[in-house]
């Protein structure tokens, strides 16, 4: 019966991270392709550092943009990664799910900080 | 005179083995089954292998053949083999040798169990006669999947399979999916919350090899490809 309900919990928990995985993939699909833009952008434009920061300072929707940018990729790419590391390294468990929440929490907190850096730099 | 003698290099012996090397006469559409069949009753009785039906329905007498996994009794030496060149059989990939070219299916089967590959009737047995249209949605779903004979080609092919020893594998989700698709069935959040576990549908990295190499022309990868669809609504729903 403990088994049970521990492959129930298993399945309600994988089937819920592919759910949020895949709802973050459609979040980044979009994201990626308009931070590529933005640096190409920027890149051949020939701005440089000064500049940048000039159209980014105080830039609401630029901070809404990398804030969800951050947050979809935090949430997608410890998902994945768990994956790889149960696929790769027969990592399982508790610790595995811990790390991982360690590097989505990383993730979260160093990809905000540089965002709201820019911001209000 | 090489064209007339077939040369083949089989696996004796456990997980340490080695190859042993066997010569005999080519006929007119042999069968790999044939060939090894004739070895074990004229040349050395002592080599184990698999079979019952002969015709392609029982499932029992799949191996590598080159490499590559398939049901013996329906392959033809003259259509796998490069001309001239020797055949190599092995045991099935991804399970455990017994001897020779027979391998132990036990967690193959173990794996449709925990898939809940199998009717789940309920509690009370229905007041009539269930009635499936053979036209609806869901019959012509289980129509697609459900000629599996349980060889296990497609758990040899799969690669998810050799990488993780807990994933439940194409045949048992192939098999999970014709269940999902019986209106009759009153097993379905158990058997969604089976396959939805870690080592269920979801670690399918959709290569395609079972697609690929199932002699009965199934396509596991759709099976599982609807698990995937079917666990996710459950998930939102709150069913699972």
């Amino acid at each position: 019966m403990n088994a049970a309900r521990n492959a129930a919990s298993n399945a309600a928990w994988t089937a819920r991270l592919l759910v949020a995985q895949r709802a973050t993939a459609f979040v980044l699909a979009f994201a990626v392709a308009i931070h590529l833009a933005t640096i190409i952008y920027a890149v051949r434009a020939g701005l440089n550092a000064g500049e940048i920061l000039g159209r980014t300072r105080g830039n609401a929707l630029f901070l809404a943009f990398y804030s969800l940018f951050v947050v979809a990729a935090s949430i997608h790419a410890p998902i994945g990664l768990r994956n790889i590391f149960r696929e790769w390294a027969n990592w399982r468990g508790r610790s595995l799910n811990i790390a991982m929440i360690a590097v989505a929490l990383i993730l979260l907190a160093l990809g905000l900080r540089a965002a709201f850096a820019v911001y209000a730099a | 005179m090489q064209t007339d003698t077939l040369e083949l290099d089989i696996w004796r012996g456990g997980r340490d083995g080695a190859f042993q090397a066997f010569e005999l006469p080519l006929r007119e559409s042999q069968t790999i089954l044939d060939a090894v069949t004739e070895i074990q009753r004229t040349q050395d009785a002592s080599l184990a292998y698999r079979f019952a039906c002969r015709v392609g329905m029982c499932g029992s007498c799949a191996m590598m053949v080159d490499g590559i996994p398939r049901w013996t009794c329906r392959t033809r030496v003259v259509d796998v083999q490069r001309k001239g060149k020797r055949l190599k059989l092995e045991p099935l990939r991804n399970l455990p040798v017994v001897k020779d070219l027979a391998v132990d299916m036990a967690a193959f089967f173990d794996k449709w169990r925990d898939a809940k590959g199998y009717f789940e009737p309920g509690e009370s047995p229905p007041a009539d006669f269930a009635v499936v249209p053979p036209d609806s949605r869901e019959r012509r779903a289980a129509d697609v999947a459900i000629e599996c004979i349980n060889c296990g080609i497609c758990y040899s092919a799969c690669d998810v399979v050799s990488w993780d020893k807990d994933y439940l594998g194409p045949a048992a989700l192939n098999r999970s999916w014709t269940l999902v698709n019986d209106v009759r069935d009153r097993g379905q959040t158990s058997r969604l919350e089976a396959v939805a576990t870690d080592s269920g549908c979801h670690s399918c990295h959709s290569h395609m090899s079972c697609t690929a190499f199932c002699p009965k022309q199934l396509s596991p990868t759709q099976s599982i490809a609807g698990l995937k669809r079917e666990t996710m609504r459950a998930a939102l729903r709150g069913a699972i």
